[in-house]
């Protein structure tokens, strides 16, 4: 697994990302200035992390979305390589349409740290394969912008071909208004590319990885994402 | 050369900070405010020149970074 990790200026969950990709797959990550023009040879991993990139002036992920590096991980996307863009990175990854639609304000305009529960849809793609469908995670957000926004056709398309990947539900796995807390469309919380190879989200996998802080339940992405690249 | 561009919300996208405005001035005692929706204004100092140009280049501006066409309308003046 050879990870890059784009550091963007007030990227600030880079380290979190590169230390669960370490301690998964054993193998350090790349971190990728933003300024750069390419990714490291045989990077066959692209992560935006999260963070504030550029303060989120103008639009959170908007200027980032256009920064140089950004030509490079389009096109490794194209060639149908793997791009996960967690937080501010799935904001990014909407600012450049890599995936469609974009994340408001919260629709109870605060900023929402805590932990939520996620149910996984599917597992058939390369990031849930060690997951099964139905399987409920407890993940932790950390979000002011979150609340998932498309018009009513992408929205319609992307159920349609099963790209939705998380959703906000109930600790017992239903999806209820109550536990949608940043009032997203469909309580989408990750949605998956055309080519199921990019996957924005919200929730932050990265920080629940190591048993001596809390649940493991992000691991299994991570683990995911090892199986696939080490099968290749 | 002035030029302004206008970003608004699109009709029908949810706006919660208009919406947390529309409170506060009703809670002001401002009479008569039906709903706020809330944008952003970019004032820019073009080079002289053809009109028609600098418009174009606004409109490239707009598409490309000051408005998110999916939840965003845009109005583009050059003002003298």
């Amino acid at each position: 697994m050879n990870a890059a990790v784009v550091l963007f200026p007030g990227s600030n969950r880079e380290g979190d990302v590169a230390s669960a990709i370490k301690r998964i797959s054993g193998k350090a990550a790349n971190i990728v200035w933003h300024a750069d023009s390419e990714l490291p040879a045989n990077t066959d991993l692209v992560v935006l992390p999260g963070g504030f990139s550029y303060g989120d002036y103008l639009r959170c992920g908007a200027i980032a979305a256009r920064a140089p590096i950004m030509n490079a991980v389009r096109a490794h996307a194209e060639r149908g390589g793997l791009v996960l863009g967690i937080c501010n990175g799935f904001q990014i990854l909407c600012e450049s349409q890599l995936l469609p639609g974009v994340l408001q304000r919260n629709a109870q305009l605060r900023f929402m740290c805590k932990e939520v529960y996620l149910r996984v849809e599917r597992s058939d793609t390369p990031f849930t394969r060690r997951y099964n469908a139905g399987d409920i995670l407890k993940i932790p957000v950390a979000h002011g912008e979150g609340n998932y926004t498309a018009d009513e056709e992408t929205i319609k398309r992307l159920e349609g071909d099963g790209r939705v990947l998380f959703r906000y539900v109930s600790p017992e796995g239903k999806t209820d208004p109550a536990w949608n807390y940043n009032g997203a469309t469909n309580a989408i919380a990750g949605i998956l590319s055309e080519k199921l190879n990019v996957l924005g989200l919200m929730p932050h996998p990265e920080n629940h990885v190591d048993p001596a802080i809390g649940p493991t339940d992000g691991r299994g992405l991570f683990e995911s994402i090892k199986t696939v690249l080490e099968a290749a | 050369m002035k030029a302004r561009v206008t970003v608004t919300l699109k009709n029908g996208v949810l706006d919660p900070q208009g919406k947390a405005i529309e409170g506060a001035l009703k809670s002001l005692g401002i009479e008569g405010v039906e709903s706020v929706r809330q944008g952003k204004v970019f004032e820019i100092e073009l080079k002289d020149g053809d009109k028609a140009k600098a418009e174009a280049a606004l409109k490239a501006a707009a598409d490309k970074l000051l408005a998110n066409t999916v939840v965003e309308n845009y109005r583009v003046e050059v003002l003298s």
